[in-house]
């Protein structure tokens, strides 16, 4: 995967990605994903570009439970959420719909730098500053959701959870 | 080694014992979504290729979050979740109905179900003994479906809580002490568990507040020991056969003990823009307020009502602050009538709305203006949250809320107590 850094502060939380405000726009997905991060950056949805990354600091996703936040980062076309750490809802939700979340020292990073990752190695290369971070790949359970695409799809193959 | 509350009921669940860290598959007792989340679980749902729920009796969608609705397309969103519930035999509760965390404890969550909940503080079931705990919509519209989750057992951090609180401190004081303390992740991914003398001694509403407010720290779960004053609860709303004895053992596990002296709390309150953020009441004195909201999951029961009156008796709201009351559920209302403290809510300058999270989520009811600050007993005060960006919401107990009513500023209760 390779993409671009936009980059956010810590406690990014979901009142921030997809706002109470718009909370009529819920079952008009692609109207509420106009609007995503739109109080952190609102350069954010209008300009990202298909394999960008959306990169935090701690906590991220903290807050309610709705999926139409990691949805719409996905929908705007983020290849992937990276932070230091992530609130557990938001975590899972991710994995959920698909959308790969990376936990990871995310300090070197800055606005607009080349990321490269290689998922499942663990390794990401900032080829703008040229250093190399690595990662623990998420626990099994989770990567066999996300590596089906996301939850729909696993209990749909398997018909059942086969996370172990 | 002994075995925590959590891994308690998840190994009754599973007839086998569970520890931290293991991964396993559970059966699900409730489901309970919201108009927020439930029209994408409902697709999710139907996306799956189900048609029937596991147990109708089990699944509850609630109509709390824009209620009644401000906007067309959330009247639709309404009318799909009303589809749904008559299509599958599924509980709908209504608009003013109340809120489903509130409505949950009364009349669905039992000591040592398992919850699952697409809303995150689902975790007020908690406080009944119960596994309870958010998830988003495909989670639920699995466990829906399947009657069936995946968990992690989480690790525990017992918080021990000894002593009695001094007079105006409350359990929502506790509890910001508690995420002020440990940060607003200071438990992602674990378990809290609330014990200790103050904690045996407090009444139902009040352990409800703790265990709503334990994801404010990241927490899968708050969870109290059930006992005499679980079985209480559950006798007044008719459920006495639903009650069980559920508690850790003596030489439980725990990750870390945070040890509480209870004497020694005050009234705090969490600053904008984060509910880690957190000050003495006292020393916010002289923070201007343009509006008290007293409602939500949190802090709307009728001890909350009870405590708002008697404090607001024979006075009158500061001209330049709104009072904004909204009690949980249409049984705290009915309560709260005839035991006539809506009146005196009401002469002191309150509007009450109708139950449900009103002004809590910034869809409706209360939303702020620019620059408006708004002093609410509810959970969270994140940049938005309220439906106004350029607003700051800071959260209080009961207590300080309806004292500050008075002053139209932020006040330390004990002033006026
Ligand atoms: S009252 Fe507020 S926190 Fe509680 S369920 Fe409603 S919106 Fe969520």
């Amino acid at each position: 995967m390779r993409g671009k850094v936009w980059k956010f502060g810590d406690n990014i939380s979901t009142d921030l990605i997809a706002a109470g405000r718009f909370y009529h726009l819920r079952s008009n997905m692609p109207e509420l994903a106009k609007h995503c991060l739109e109080d952190a950056d609102p350069n954010f949805a209008p300009n990202a570009k298909p394999g960008d990354f959306v990169v935090g600091g701690r906590n991220f996703g903290l807050g309610s439970s709705r999926e139409h936040a990691p949805i719409t980062i996905k929908m705007v076309g983020a290849g992937a959420v990276l932070a230091q750490s992530f609130a557990r809802i938001f975590y899972r939700n991710a994995v959920n719909v698909g959308l790969p979340v990376i936990e990871c020292d995310t300090t070197q990073f800055d606005a607009g730098d080349q990321l490269d990752i290689d998922l499942a190695g663990g390794v990401i290369k900032d080829v703008t500053k040229g250093i190399t971070v690595t990662f623990h790949p998420m626990e099994d359970a989770m990567r066999r959701i996300l590596d089906d695409g996301g939850l729909v799809e696993h209990i749909k193959k398997h018909g059942d959870f086969a996370i172990s | 080694m002994g075995l925590t509350l959590a891994e308690k009921i998840l190994s009754e669940n599973l007839s086998r014992e569970v520890h931290a860290g293991d991964f396993a598959v559970f059966n699900v007792n409730l489901c309970l979504l919201q108009d927020g989340t439930g029209p994408l679980a409902v697709r999710q749902f139907k996306k799956l290729g189900f048609e029937k729920v596991f147990d109708p009796k089990s699944v509850v969608l609630f109509l709390d979050h824009a209620a009644p609705s401000p906007k067309a397309e959330l009247s639709n969103d309404h009318m799909l979740l009303r589809e749904f519930a008559r299509e599958t035999g599924s509980v709908l509760s209504d608009v003013g109905d109340g809120i489903c965390h509130q409505v949950m404890s009364q009349y669905y969550t039992s000591p040592g179900d398992i919850l699952i909940g697409a809303d995150s503080h689902t975790v007020t079931g908690g406080a009944l003994a119960a596994f309870a705990t958010g998830m988003g919509s495909t989670d639920v519209a699995v466990g829906m479906g399947l009657g069936k989750t995946w968990l992690k057992v989480p690790v525990t951090v017992r918080v021990q809580a000894t002593g009695d609180m001094p007079l105006g401190v409350y359990s929502k004081d506790m509890i910001l002490h508690i995420i002020g303390t440990l940060g607003a992740d200071g438990a992602t991914y674990k378990a809290l568990e609330f014990g200790g003398d103050t904690i045996e001694k407090m009444s139902m509403p009040s352990r409800l507040v703790l265990a709503n407010m334990a994801v404010e720290a990241g927490a899968k779960v708050g969870l109290i020991a059930s006992d005499s004053t679980t079985q209480k609860y559950l006798e007044k709303y008719g459920r006495a056969a639903k009650y069980r004895e559920i508690k850790p053992d003596a030489d439980a596990a725990y990750e870390s003990v945070f040890e509480i002296d209870s004497k020694t709390l005050v009234p705090l309150v969490a600053c904008p823009h984060t509910v880690d953020n957190v000050k003495p009441a006292s020393e916010l004195k002289g923070t201007k307020v343009h509006q008290v909201f007293i409602g939500s999951c949190t802090n709307g029961r009728l001890e909350d009502l009870a405590l708002a009156a008697s404090m607001l008796r024979d006075k009158t709201r500061h001209g330049d602050t709104r009072l904004i009351i909204v009690p949980a559920s249409r049984r705290v209302y009915m309560e709260a009538i005839e035991a006539g403290y809506i009146k005196t809510l009401l002469e002191a300058g309150a509007l009450i709305q109708a139950p449900g999270c009103a002004s809590c989520c910034g869809v409706h009811a209360g939303i702020l203006g620019d620059g408006e600050v708004c002093l609410a007993t509810t959970n969270r005060n994140f940049l938005a949250r309220m439906g106004n960006p350029k607003s700051f919401v800071y959260l209080s107990s009961v207590a300080t809320a309806a004292a500050s009513a008075v002053t139209g500023e932020i006040t330390d209760p004990r002033e006026v107590l």
